[in-house]
């Protein structure tokens, strides 16, 4: 017992440990074993015996190769023990459960012989549980996710706490994968087979209360406040002793494993027992996916697959069918770029330029536009104090009432109540004047994008605001050497480029010139980060890294529409190639004017390299009111409330009157959808060569968060690794020939296509 | 605890108050100072203050508390308040037309007699020219009807106040659904015939779901006894340390009534039923019964049963406070001066029902002194878990270090000296109206067994707070 203790103090000095008092800890007869034993410790409690998972130098558990087999040597003593009878599942850490397996382990499989053996040895391990002669219980307290979902539901029981850290799900699928350790069996058992499919195809995250109406947790338990020991530290302890209970009531047979069902659930599975229904059912799902996925994801439609032999065939062909499926997927070339842009968006959500200095608190924002409203909407929402100042009462009407509605559209779908999201929006200042930038500790500016006016408020901030306070600029083109050029301290001036909607879009570029200091970018990513978003940080340069690859591409967009393609055409060429919204839906939702005004300034600033369309397009557009969504005509006709869209037909004299012939040898749909993805990537690396950016990684996450680029390709980046440099070098040599200069690539993809051990990621 | 407590029962049927003081084990540094006069060992002789006036209670009544639904269930709760004061105006003779104010607690509120006191005053008879007005504060609604009381006088404003206070929970507003009331208020606007069809025409089924009123945080939408559950888990408070409590509590109520000692409830002669003299929701049980009962919240596992928590309750409470000057001139010997009071506030959410914990230090700090000058603790007893869970945050270091901002911990009352003749639990809670029952417990237990400084204490939904000490009146 002393040396157990004095072991479990030494491995783990940091974590104070749960144990209480009273705990009648095993004696092992191979106590060397147990030194070895990192991952998982366990003690007695009566008849109950409480299995503890807590990875060491780590915040979360994750199922590895170590893990598993001290897994399944505790399973076994308790399985061979006389004085247990049931066990509980629990993890020391706070907020997470089991996270998920661990995707390295798939990572240095080669073959996908090797990945299979994986999913089978998972299987093995989750049917022995399954079958478990004396019952489990997993007790949830945190994330649950992926195989560690599949572990808890092969447990007999399920326990999670009612808290907003506790959610489950089967995100696989995110990373081109299937849940590969019975998963796909288990989970349309446990919750029918629409609701599984819902999980395993979307990857969503299941909070514990959704869970248990679900059926896919059996007891919920409350998170509890402060009593004799932190919250948190009670909490799981409270879990503990909750999931005892139960586990000894499933032992005496007092409690039932099964959950009684509702009339739906009952319904459904009566539906379900009649093949023409299952039928139906399959074809339905397999056509959503389709429409859905164009047929880029192989991931989900292996899912219902494998779901399918497993209903169909029994749960041999299914099990087989899962490990076997698994295997397959892990080698693609889709769920290698998924995996990929996982990775990149760990990175992008660190800090690595360490703590600022003095933590933002009050945050004032110029301009109650679209964008300042949504910035402001995601400050507020984090508990930043937040001023939002317009120069009318109109628009900070607008802006303020837009952050209420965002609050308000989540109150509705029950991730708010009413008094949370009131006392979050009197997190917001609406203003007209000055008052309280005295305490800013930084100043976002989303005013209109006219250099003069952006010199205009950074002069009359800096004669308000204290010494510290950060200067930002939400610019999207500009460069921020231009704006700092009147500041009286550029080292506090730094771009923070949101996309628009800021609510839903993921990626933030913070713009950093050769005079910000790293306190102030340590500053602008710390905010960043508290907003919720993934972040690059790039050097300052026209367009940055983001504008500026996406304005080659637009360029090609308005060639291909001059050479006689049909937006409609163009746009279903775009989202079929992987992109989420069609080129020419792009340039209406991003605005025709600021597409020309972008144009414009990069034009001049890099020459023929952005040129190919005629700009005449988008300065006739502009003139004559076509400014895309917000005017409700742009390359279509916008109507509240009508769904689908119709071609604006007013467009066709402008196209007619700017027509240029196309090319026949480079016209082919597929030569359309590569000249506009070569000219993007040829640009995102050019950027990497010009020190622009940082990291490939940066450049993907950029590319695929900020301007959606195709997620089963990876990013540009990851694109070239797996297409191969050589063939895009050769695309673009097709294209130059046709079209010269704006195709040539740029040195460091020749250099790759000249090596091909180079890669952009090793 | 446990043990603490069992003891206690098995002392119960003996009928020498000295033998139960000493049967408990002492819990408390207090237990060395019993053995002598307290008021001779006090921190402080009296807590008079210079250049303020002395506020004193010249008596206090209350109806019998019953559960909702029996006796009063077919009243309004200014018909129970007007029993009150009836009952206040019999016991103390006071002349009406002396009375400067009324003042009445309440929670939730008849919406025909949102000014409670007013009706009631008016209906007892009392001067139309004696202003009156209603407060509320949950569960502390009575308290704070006594300490704007002690306001108005201490400030010179008034000599003569009523405070009181009154709660029916037979009959509780139900509404309407807001879609409903929506087209009822608009049909009333309508002018014509054709504009009344078309609101009638978008009438729909679900418009005549009605809003029931919940004991539930608004902030949170977590009922009173969800919570309670939680906090006890979070201090580890058993099923059965609850139980014995409860126990407690219903087994010395019964004692307090049966021995008399409850001289504060007057008999209501309730119209067309008999008079009603005596509360009727104390029912001593035994922990094999209560143990049996399945939870009431936070099921199937939670702690917090029917049994070891405050029943709904019909009542009203009323109290003549004067400033001491004027009593004496007007002849009267009063029970007990109102002292020094506090009002706390904390999250409502993880710490809804801590309020006492946080308000005892900061009353006797206030008032300069300390546990063990107190002689008679009342605490209201919202749930037994409640009342546990401060007890063991008061008895904790960790608790008071890291959530109160304090060195050491509160210390523990002594459970002799506590809620002796019964409490919520037993007596019932009357939301509104408690307060007074606490404030003249204490007052009366001081004159029946001795003592100078009583604690009243007591939590309340939106997570606030009160603590009040009451000061025995030299005989």
């Amino acid at each position: 017992m002393a040396s157990r203790a004095i072991g479990s103090f030494r491995r783990f000095p940091a974590s104070k440990t749960l144990r209480c008092p009273g705990y009648i800890c095993r004696n092992f007869a191979g106590s060397s074993a147990l030194l070895t034993r990192t991952h998982i410790n366990y003690g007695v409690k009566g008849d109950v015996a409480v299995v503890r998972i807590n990875s060491p130098n780590s915040k979360v558990n994750t199922l590895n190769k170590e893990l598993q087999s001290e897994f399944v040597e505790v399973m076994n003593e308790i399985w061979a023990s006389d004085q247990i009878r049931s066990a509980v599942l629990i993890s020391s850490k706070p907020g997470c459960f089991i996270a998920g397996a661990d995707i390295n382990m798939l990572a240095a499989c080669k073959t996908n012989q090797e990945v299979t053996q994986i999913s089978q040895e998972g299987q093995r391990i989750f049917e022995k549980l399954e079958k478990s002669p004396k019952p489990i219980v997993a007790a949830i307290s945190g994330s649950c996710l992926g195989g560690g979902l599949e572990l808890a539901i092969s447990c007999q029981y399920r326990i999670a706490t009612k808290d907003k850290k506790t959610v489950l799900g089967s995100p696989e699928v995110l990373l081109g994968i299937l849940p590969g350790a019975g998963g796909t069996q288990r989970l349309p058992k446990m919750v029918g087979v629409p609701a599984a499919f819902d999980m395993m195809l979307t990857g969503r995250n299941i909070h514990a209360d959704r869970a248990k109406k679900m059926g896919l947790v059996d007891q919920l338990v409350e998170p509890l406040g402060p009593g004799l020991k932190p919250p948190e530290e009670r909490t799981i302890e409270y879990l503990e002793e909750v999931a005892v209970t139960f586990a000894k009531g499933l032992a005496d047979k007092k409690i039932s494993p099964k959950r009684d069902k509702g009339l739906v659930d009952k319904l459904t599975s009566v539906a379900m027992g009649i093949p023409f229904v299952r039928q139906q059912i399959y074809k339905k799902v397999e056509e959503k996916v389709r429409k859905q996925t164009k047929g880029l994801y192989p991931a989900p439609l292996k899912i219902i697959d494998v779901v399918k032999t497993g209903i169909e065939q029994g749960s041999d062909a299914g099990y087989l069918s899962e490990s076997q499926k698994f295997g397959e997927l892990a080698m693609t070339k889709e769920s290698k770029a998924l995996i990929g842009l996982y990775h990149g968006q760990v990175l992008c959500k660190k800090n690595k330029f360490g703590a600022p200095q003095k933590e933002v608190k009050h945050l004032a924002i110029l301009g109650a536009g679209l964008m300042g409203a949504g910035i402001a909407q995601v400050s507020v929402d984090k508990g930043l104090k937040t001023i939002l100042k317009d120069a009318t009462l109109a628009g900070l009407g607008r802006g303020q009432q837009q952050v209420f509605k965002g609050l308000n559209d989540k109150v509705k779908k029950k991730a708010l109540t009413s008094f949370e999201r009131d006392s979050i929006f009197s997190n917001l200042t609406g203003q007209l004047d000055y008052q309280g930038f005295e305490k800013a500790d930084m100043v976002i500016e989303a005013v209109f994008e006219d250099l003069s006016l952006k010199h205009r408020v950074l002069k009359e901030v800096e004669a308000v605001i204290p010494d510290h306070c950060v200067f930002a600029s939400n610019t999207s083109a500009l460069p921020i050497n231009e704006i700092s050029a009147v500041s009286k301290r550029p080292e506090k001036v730094i771009g923070m480029h949101y996309f628009s909607p800021v609510d839903k879009m993921q990626l933030l570029e913070i713009i950093t010139t050769e005079k910000t200091s790293k306190d102030t970018t340590a500053s602008a990513v710390a905010v960043g980060l508290k907003q919720g978003k993934v972040i690059i940080v790039v050097k300052d340069g026209p367009g940055f890294y983001t504008t500026r690859c996406l304005a080659p591409m637009m360029s090609e967009v308005i060639r291909i529409l001059q050479e006689g393609v049909d937006p409609k055409k163009l746009d279903s060429l775009t989202t079929s190639f992987g992109f989420p919204v069609g080129a020419a839906t792009l340039v209406d939702e991003v605005g025709v004017d600021v597409a020309r005004h972008v144009a414009e300034d990069l034009g001049k600033a890099f020459g023929e390299r952005f040129g190919g369309g005629s700009l005449d397009l988008l300065k006739q557009m502009v003139s004559k009111g076509f400014l895309g969504r917000k005017s409700g005509k742009g390359f279509y006709i916008y109507q509240e409330g009508v769904k689908s869209k119709n071609l604006n037909s007013d467009m066709d004299s402008i196209l007619a009157s700017l027509k240029i012939p196309p090319k026949s040898e480079v016209s082919s749909d597929e030569d359309i959808q590569y000249r506009l993805v070569t000219r993007f990537v040829n640009e995102a690396v050019m950027c990497l060569q010009e020190g622009i950016l940082a990291t490939p990684a940066e450049g993907d996450i950029g590319a695929v968060f900020g301007l959606g680029f195709p997620p089963c390709l990876g990013g540009p980046f990851r694109f070239v690794d797996l297409y191969g440099a050589q063939k895009i070098v050769d695309r673009l040599r097709k294209y130059e020939a046709a079209y010269g200069k704006q195709f040539t690539p740029c040195q460091l993809l020749v250099d790759h296509a000249n090596s091909p051990n180079k890669k952009f990621y090793q | 605890m446990t043990s603490i407590l069992t003891y206690t029962f098995k002392n119960l049927p003996s009928t020498s108050k000295w033998a139960l003081r000493f049967s408990v084990r002492p819990l408390s540094c207090s237990s060395q100072l019993r053995a002598t006069p307290a008021a001779q060992t006090k921190s402080k002789k009296t807590l008079a203050k210079p250049n303020i006036r002395n506020v004193v209670v010249v008596d206090g009544v209350r109806t019998p508390f019953l559960l909702s639904g029996t006796s009063y269930k077919d009243l309004m709760p200014h018909d129970v308040a007007r029993a009150a004061l009836l009952g206040l105006l019999h016991r103390t003779s006071v002349p009406k037309e002396v009375v400067d104010y009324i003042i009445f607690g309440t929670v939730i509120q008849e919406v025909k007699t949102s000014n409670v006191a007013r009706e009631a005053a008016l209906g007892a008879g009392f001067s139309d020219k004696t202003p009156a007005h209603t407060v509320t504060m949950a569960c502390i609604s009575a308290n704070q009807a006594m300490t704007t009381g002690v306001g108005l006088i201490a400030s010179g404003q008034c000599d003569v106040v009523v405070a009181g206070g009154v709660e029916l929970m037979s009959d509780v507003p139900i509404r309407h659904s807001r879609k409903m009331r929506k087209m009822l208020l608009d049909l009333n606007k309508a002018k014509t015939l054709g504009q009344r069809l078309s609101l009638l025409s978008k009438f729909r089924l679900n418009f005549l779901s009605p809003e029931l009123p919940a004991v539930a945080e608004f902030s949170t939408s977590e009922t009173m006894g969800h919570s309670a559950d939680r906090l006890a888990a979070a201090f580890a408070v058993s099923r059965t340390e609850q139980d014995e409590y409860a126990l407690r509590s219903h087994s010395l109520a019964k004692k307090a009534q049966d021995e008399g000692l409850l001289s504060d409830v007057v008999p209501f002669k309730v119209p067309g039923k008999d008079t009603v003299t005596k509360d009727n929701g104390i029912r001593p049980s035994s922990l094999e019964q209560m143990a049996k009962l399945k939870p009431a919240f936070i099921k199937p596992y939670g702690t917090v049963t029917a049994a070891n928590s405050s029943f709904l309750t019909d009542g009203a409470s009323a109290m003549l406070i004067m400033a001491e000057e004027k009593a004496l001139a007007m002849g009267y010997k009063p029970k007990a001066y109102l002292r020094d009071f506090v009002y706390v506030s904390q999250d409502p959410k993880d710490q809804l029902l801590l309020g006492p914990t946080y308000a005892t230090p900061k009353v006797l700090e206030k008032a300069g002194l300390t546990l063990n000058d107190v002689d008679a603790f009342e605490f209201h007893e919202a749930f037994s878990g409640q009342i546990l869970a401060n007890f063991k945050a008061m008895d904790s270091d960790w608790f008071a270090q890291n959530y109160m901002g304090r060195k050491t911990k509160v210390g523990l009352p002594p459970l002799e000296k506590f809620n002796t003749w019964g409490g919520s639990l037993s007596l019932g809670h009357p939301f509104g109206a408690t307060g007074c029952r606490l404030v003249m417990a204490a007052a009366n237990r001081l004159r029946k067994e001795g003592g100078q400084y009583g604690l009243v204490a007591a939590c309340a939904a939106g997570g606030q707070g009160h603590a009040m000490i009451v000061e025995a009146y030299p005989k």
